[in-house]
């Protein structure tokens, strides 16, 4: 029984076995980045992205139809730009970098969905605003292992100056000029993190398996190794839970994905070691030192 | 001794208003000096030139072959977030910036010298305490044990004792003294004249002009005082171009 629910659909399916493989590859780079942007307060930039990204995709779906090369190129094209431009305008205008975002996302949004409704039918818009898990490709596999593999070693270069410019970016800048360096670098890793969540979940579902997990585990841990690790655990959980239900119960599997995400965050918000409610509900006694 | 810095008919400011106007002097290698200044009187922008954060609107500063970065410096208020899941220990061994760098391992010698660092300022037994969890003192001891690890030829101190209590204040002066006596050049913005009078031999004056600089005595007399408090006044947007 146990078996029957929760292996057998991978053993007998090869679309399940993919499906499986790509949202854990995902979740391994994804999450480490989810992590960073919310500690940077930075959050909601991760949905902007991704909606940024749509009219790079869409472009490239335009030009060659369903062909992962364009789509991804277009999509981290737009991705670079909307990053770059919204930093730039941030650096020499008085407006403020998420408000900057906001604005050019929205731009994109609304230029990415003209441009796929004109060429395509709403099974393509579909298809670009929530992905299809469960349709992977070889290719579309190797692009998203190899983004996984690029943003953990990238991480591992930049962590040092990430760490110190979230906590105190003052005291960065007083001593060094990689904070700059190090910030585009991170969000190079956001848009390539999109781009490959774009392909298994779409533009809206990507960024959840980057933020949901880093919220679970801001829920756990104290220390940012610890939310790392839990954060790549509980999005590679989701990714296994979304897809045994979405096989069991229809669902469609990017949604089923983000669901058991969603499960565990209300989990962690109720029973969170750090912070959670009950912590707060529950009283105990309070020590002596 | 040598000047470790100059300052050349240096002006400060932001969108074309003199924050520090028409600054000139020098202060010399191994000097404690104090800033003292009301509130709006340049010290902390005069800081911000200092350490490089600000381009100088006009005039220049030397600083005798010391690149910015390698100053040490304390901003009046540190945009440190402290909800960063970050403790004591890693945010002191942050000093060591320059010689670890970004790949730079953390070797026994090094734990030695943050371990010393946080001794130092009376916070051991805190190295894994979170940092949101520290009163407002306790944060600026641990900043203080940073400067220490940073092992700068110039430490600049934009009002480190504000908000801190007598006790903290105390040690972290000795720390101060500990730079004094090492020969390293202390720059402090400062509010507290007695504080200043009892422990540091050379003052400046800022009143975005300079009021009166030398010897502490000298500098802070009641009317110079006066006069300092008389001479902040509001930007003037409609203020013409400066003609000196």
């Amino acid at each position: 029984m146990i078996y029957e629910t929760l292996i057998a659909p991978f053993q007998e399916f090869e679309f399940m076995r993919r499906a499986l493989v790509g949202v854990c590859a995902l979740a391994l780079g994804a999450g480490p980045i989810g992590v960073f942007l919310m500690l940077r307060r930075m959050s909601l930039v991760g949905d902007a992205m991704a909606h940024a990204i749509l009219p790079g995709a869409a472009i490239g779906f335009l030009i060659s139809g369903l062909n992962l090369y364009a789509m991804t190129a277009g999509g981290l094209i737009a991705g670079f730009v909307v990053a770059l431009l919204a930093g730039l305008i941030a650096r020499v205008t008085e407006l403020k970098e998420d408000a900057s975002l906001a604005v050019f996302f929205l731009i994109s949004l609304a230029v990415g969905v003209t441009i796929v409704s004109m060429k395509g039918t709403n099974i393509d818009l579909l298809h670009f605003l929530f992905g299809n898990v469960l349709a992977l490709d070889n290719q579309t596999l190797a692009l998203i292992a190899v983004n996984a593999s690029i943003t953990l070693v990238a991480l591992a270069v930049i962590y040092r100056p990430l760490v110190i410019e979230c906590v105190d970016p003052n005291y960065l800048r007083s001593v060094s000029r990689v904070g700059a360096t190090a910030h585009l670098a991170f969000m190079a890793l956001v848009v390539i993190n999109l781009v490959s969540g774009f392909q298994a979940l779409g533009t809206l579902l990507g960024v959840g398996i980057m933020m949901v997990p880093a919220a679970i585990g801001r829920f756990w841990a104290r220390d940012i190794s610890a939310m790392i690790l839990i954060a790549a655990g509980t999005g590679m959980l989701s990714g296994y839970g979304g897809l045994v239900l979405s096989f069991h119960s229809g669902v469609p599997s990017g949604p089923a994905v983000i669901l058991v995400a969603a499960g565990l965050y209300a989990a962690s918000v109720l029973f969170g070691r750090v912070g959670g409610v009950l912590r707060h509900l529950i009283p105990q006694r309070h020590l002596e030192a | 001794m040598n000047a470790q810095l100059q300052f050349r008919n240096l002006t400060l400011g932001y969108d074309r208003h003199p924050a520090v106007h028409h600054l000139s002097g020098e202060i010399k290698s191994g000097a404690l000096i104090a800033v003292v200044g009301p509130n709006g009187a340049g010290k902390s922008t005069l800081f911000k030139g200092v350490v490089g954060a600000l381009k100088p609107l006009s005039g220049e500063i030397s600083r005798a072959g010391i690149d910015p970065h390698e100053i040490a410096y304390l901003p009046q208020a540190a945009e440190i977030d402290r909800t960063f899941p970050i403790n004591v220990y890693d945010m002191v061994a942050m000093g060591l910036w320059r010689q670890a760098g970004i790949f730079g391992g953390i070797g026994k010698d090094a734990k030695k010298k943050i371990g010393g660092a946080i001794g130092a300022v009376g916070l051991t037994g805190f190295e894994s305490r979170a940092i949101g969890t520290l009163s407002g003192g306790q944060l600026q001891r641990m900043l203080f044990a940073r400067l220490l690890l940073q092992d700068a030829r110039i430490v600049v101190l934009d009002e480190p004792f504000t908000a801190i209590d007598a006790k903290s204040t105390l040690d972290l002066l000795d720390i101060v003294r500990r730079w004094h006596g090492e020969q390293r050049t202390v720059l402090a913005a400062l509010h507290d004249i007695d504080l200043v009078k009892a422990n540091f031999p050379e003052t400046l004056l800022l009143a975005r002009e300079k009021v009166a600089w030398g010897a502490t005595a000298e500098v802070l007399t009641p009317e110079n005082l006066t006069r300092a408090r008389h001479m902040c006044e509001a930007f003037d947007e409609e203020a013409a171009a400066c003609a000196a």
